[in-house]
């Protein structure tokens, strides 16, 4: 192969990734909203009630995806992360650092409907249940990779650093997570199982796999425009960006005059 | 023309070290008094009933512990980073992770050793029943060198920052919750007269997995600051 | 057959097409240039030009964004290349709150020791004799930076990385430095100074490197006649 094609292919890949995330963004978040509202709308008014938790069960809606969604993003936030540290691929650093704040947001809105759900159940706005503790700590985690990102000056290094910070992370949570069960079984606290013991029932399922795949799609359309915005912010001294600044420049004054 | 030896290197870091923490001794009594404080506040705000204590004594002394050896790890590299002398380290011929395991065991032993040593007058503080002593102190000595090597590889991240402190806190902390919860959780099951065998297996198994890999990730985290 | 032995040595260093960039942003090179055993060249440049970079790079601090760096004809990893190479930086790696002495025995365990010095001689050469027990911070700049070039006396590198070796000396002070240079080259050292021109090396004839950002960083010889390889020395 020609070396300049190489060497553009090598290059080229931001741009070439700004504009494919840039076709997929709109039709993904028109998935998630349809799926999202199907969902709910399944969850909320189409499921039965509990036979034991009545309406507030409903909850599980909203939660259990975001709880799920919490997990799931750390896991694609460590994989870009390892990536990004082993073969210093520019976009899974970007990757890696767009999604920290979308699971930070996912394991917010856990901890949030946690505690609201817990109201109705245990009386109590919080308690130290094994899962939910289990989530603050994953939020601290988060909190500390977005943090250390944004402390660092240098924008590759400190994506470096908070990379290398989330993979640490990945050992910690099993040790964090089987910590928190001992600690709680030590202390005898109640432990109600969110989920049930007793199967759930289709017309409760649907609703609930349709959140599932709703969040899915809501984040990764969330994270094309994340790490889409990131890496013009990255790459703002290259070509390709000042083509884009100057063609929605120009639109602008067109749309204006 | 041939390099030292890293035996040779490691012992003239640790005499070099623990020869700088000599010359400011006053400063390495910081974490032992801030611990001695913090204990000594929660009877204020408690109450002096001695039940009341008892009851939170071993999790207090964790947690004070915890936080005076958290104080002092910003530390760790501040001052050779300040000079360059970290740079001669990273250039030094012997491997970068063995030199840095030396100055985290120097750390260990001018600010956690002390800290375990004043552990007995902190438990007469908080009236901490004489049988679940042996075990604190067990504890603490399996916890702090953990607590030492976690927060290297922090402190090794955050290195490159003029000012780290609350963020290196924030970053420390989350890691560190198990450490605590078995540390201060077997303290309890032995106040409360159960069996604490397995959570000191536990840091046990941690610690020798720290003590591979902490050094070896402390090293990898310094050369991503200081690239 | 000693002349195609001569002929087929390697240069002490070598660098090829070796360039370092910063986010994108160059911050110099591609470089090439080589240093033979026995040679002192000069790295010039206006401040933001890259020379301390330039040598951080060649210490192994920081990896080349292209390029890469031999030594004895030897593509060097990190680790390798660093015991070969003494760096001198802006900050000298010394501590403040211990003696002269207790610094370089700390320089000797952990880079090792050339054979025929010892601490006390190192000190006693760069003009320091009496001083061993003094604790550093109680020194002058420029005995300060005394004692950093001790420490460069004390390790077996045969390549010196210099930056800005002048800075804070008064001109004995200057000719200190020009001898340790002379002395390294004679012994089959070689050295790499950067200066912004304001003292330059003087005995000999310094090869210089010219760096300066945009122009297109190339290797100029500048010095009178002074062909790459091969004619400081033998």
């Amino acid at each position: 192969m020609n070396p300049l094609v190489l060497w553009f292919h090598k290059l080229g890949s931001p741009p070439y990734f700004y504009r494919l995330a840039g076709r997929f963004q709109p039709w993904l978040y028109a998935l998630a909203l349809i799926t999202g509202a199907v969902g709910l709308y399944g969850g909320l008014f189409i499921a039965p009630a509990d036979y034991q938790q009545g309406d507030s069960f409903r909850m599980i809606y909203v939660h259990v995806p975001c709880a799920w969604m919490s997990l799931f993003v750390y896991v694609f936030m460590a994989a870009n992360a390892f990536v990004a540290l082993v073969w210093r691929i520019k976009l899974s650093e970007t990757l890696a650092m767009a999604s920290a704040p979308i699971g930070a947001a996912f394991t917010f809105i856990t901890l949030v409907t946690g505690s609201l759900w817990g109201k109705p159940m245990w009386g109590t706005w919080w308690t130290w249940d094994a899962r939910l503790t289990s989530e603050l700590v994953l939020l601290f985690l988060y909190l500390g990779v977005i943090g250390l990102y944004h402390a660092i000056e240098d924008t590759r290094q400190a994506a470096r650093a908070a990379a290398f910070l989330a993979l640490i992370g990945v050992v910690n949570l099993p040790i964090v997570h089987y910590s928190v069960v001992w600690w709680n079984t030590l202390h005898q606290a109640q432990t109600v199982s969110l989920m049930g013991q007793s199967k759930i029932s289709s017309s409760m399922l649907w609703p609930l796999l349709t959140m599932a795949f709703a969040t899915h799609v809501y984040f990764f359309a969330s994270l094309l425009a994340r790490s889409r915005a990131a890496l013009l912010a990255l790459e703002s001294g290259k070509d390709w960006v000042r083509e884009i600044a100057l063609r929605e420049s120009a639109q602008e004054a067109r749309a204006h005059g | 023309m041939k390099p030292g030896t890293t035996s040779a290197a490691c012992a003239a870091l640790l005499r070099r070290d623990l020869a700088l923490i000599w010359r400011r001794r006053g400063d390495a009594l910081n974490p032992l008094l801030f611990a001695v404080i913090v204990v000594a506040l929660f009877p204020f705000a408690l109450g002096p009933e001695a039940q009341v204590l008892e009851r939170i004594a071993a999790g207090t002394i964790f947690v004070a512990v915890l936080l005076a050896s958290l104080l002092s790890l910003d530390n760790l590299f501040r001052s050779d980073l300040d000079d360059g002398s970290l740079e001669q380290l990273v250039l030094s011929p012997h491997p970068l992770s063995l030199l840095l395991a030396c100055k985290i065991a120097v750390h260990w032993l001018t600010t956690a050793l002390p800290l375990i040593a004043i552990a007995p007058l902190l438990s007469v503080f908080l009236h901490l029943p004489d049988t679940v002593l042996p075990v604190l102190l067990g504890t603490l000595a399996l916890a702090t060198p953990l607590l030492s090597l976690i927060g290297a590889i922090c402190v090794a991240l955050t290195a490159g920052m003029r000012r780290s402190g609350m963020l290196l806190t924030l970053i420390v902390l989350p890691l560190i919750v198990p450490v605590l919860i078995f540390g201060a959780g077997a303290c309890n099951a032995a106040q409360a007269g159960l069996p604490y065998g397995a959570p000191l297996l536990w840091l046990g198994a941690w610690l020798t997995l720290a003590l591979v890999l902490a050094p070896l990730a402390t090293a990898a985290a310094l050369k991503i600051s200081l690239t | 057959m000693p002349a195609i032995d001569l002929v087929d040595t390697p240069p002490l260093l070598a660098a090829h097409c070796l360039a370092y960039a910063r986010n994108e942003e160059p911050i110099f090179g591609p470089l090439d240039f080589s240093l033979a055993a026995g040679e002192v060249v000069l790295i010039e440049g206006d401040n933001g030009s890259g020379k301390t970079t330039l040598l951080k790079v060649l210490s192994g601090l920081l990896e080349p964004t292209s390029g890469e760096v031999l030594l004895n004809g030897v593509h060097l990893t990190l680790a390798k290349l660093s015991h070969q190479v003494a760096l001198l930086g802006h900050l000298a790696g010394i501590k403040m709150e211990l003696s002269t002495l207790q610094n370089l025995r700390f320089a000797v365990g952990l880079g090792g020791i050339r054979p025929g010095i010892t601490p006390p001689l190192a000190l006693a050469s760069v003009g320091l004799a009496g001083y061993e027990d003094q604790p550093v911070r109680l020194l002058s700049a420029g005995q300060k930076k005394r004692v950093a070039l001790a420490r460069l006396l004390l390790v077996p590198a045969a390549l010196w990385l210099l930056d800005e070796p002048y800075a804070n000396l008064d001109r004995e002070g200057i000719e200190l430095v020009n001898r340790l240079l002379t002395t390294h080259a004679q012994r089959g050292g070689a050295a790499l100074i950067t200066s912004h021109g304001a003292y330059a090396y003087t005995s000999g004839t310094p090869r210089k490197i010219a760096l300066n950002p945009g122009t297109g960083n190339r290797e100029s010889a500048i010095g009178p006649k002074s062909t790459p390889t091969k004619d400081a020395s033998a």
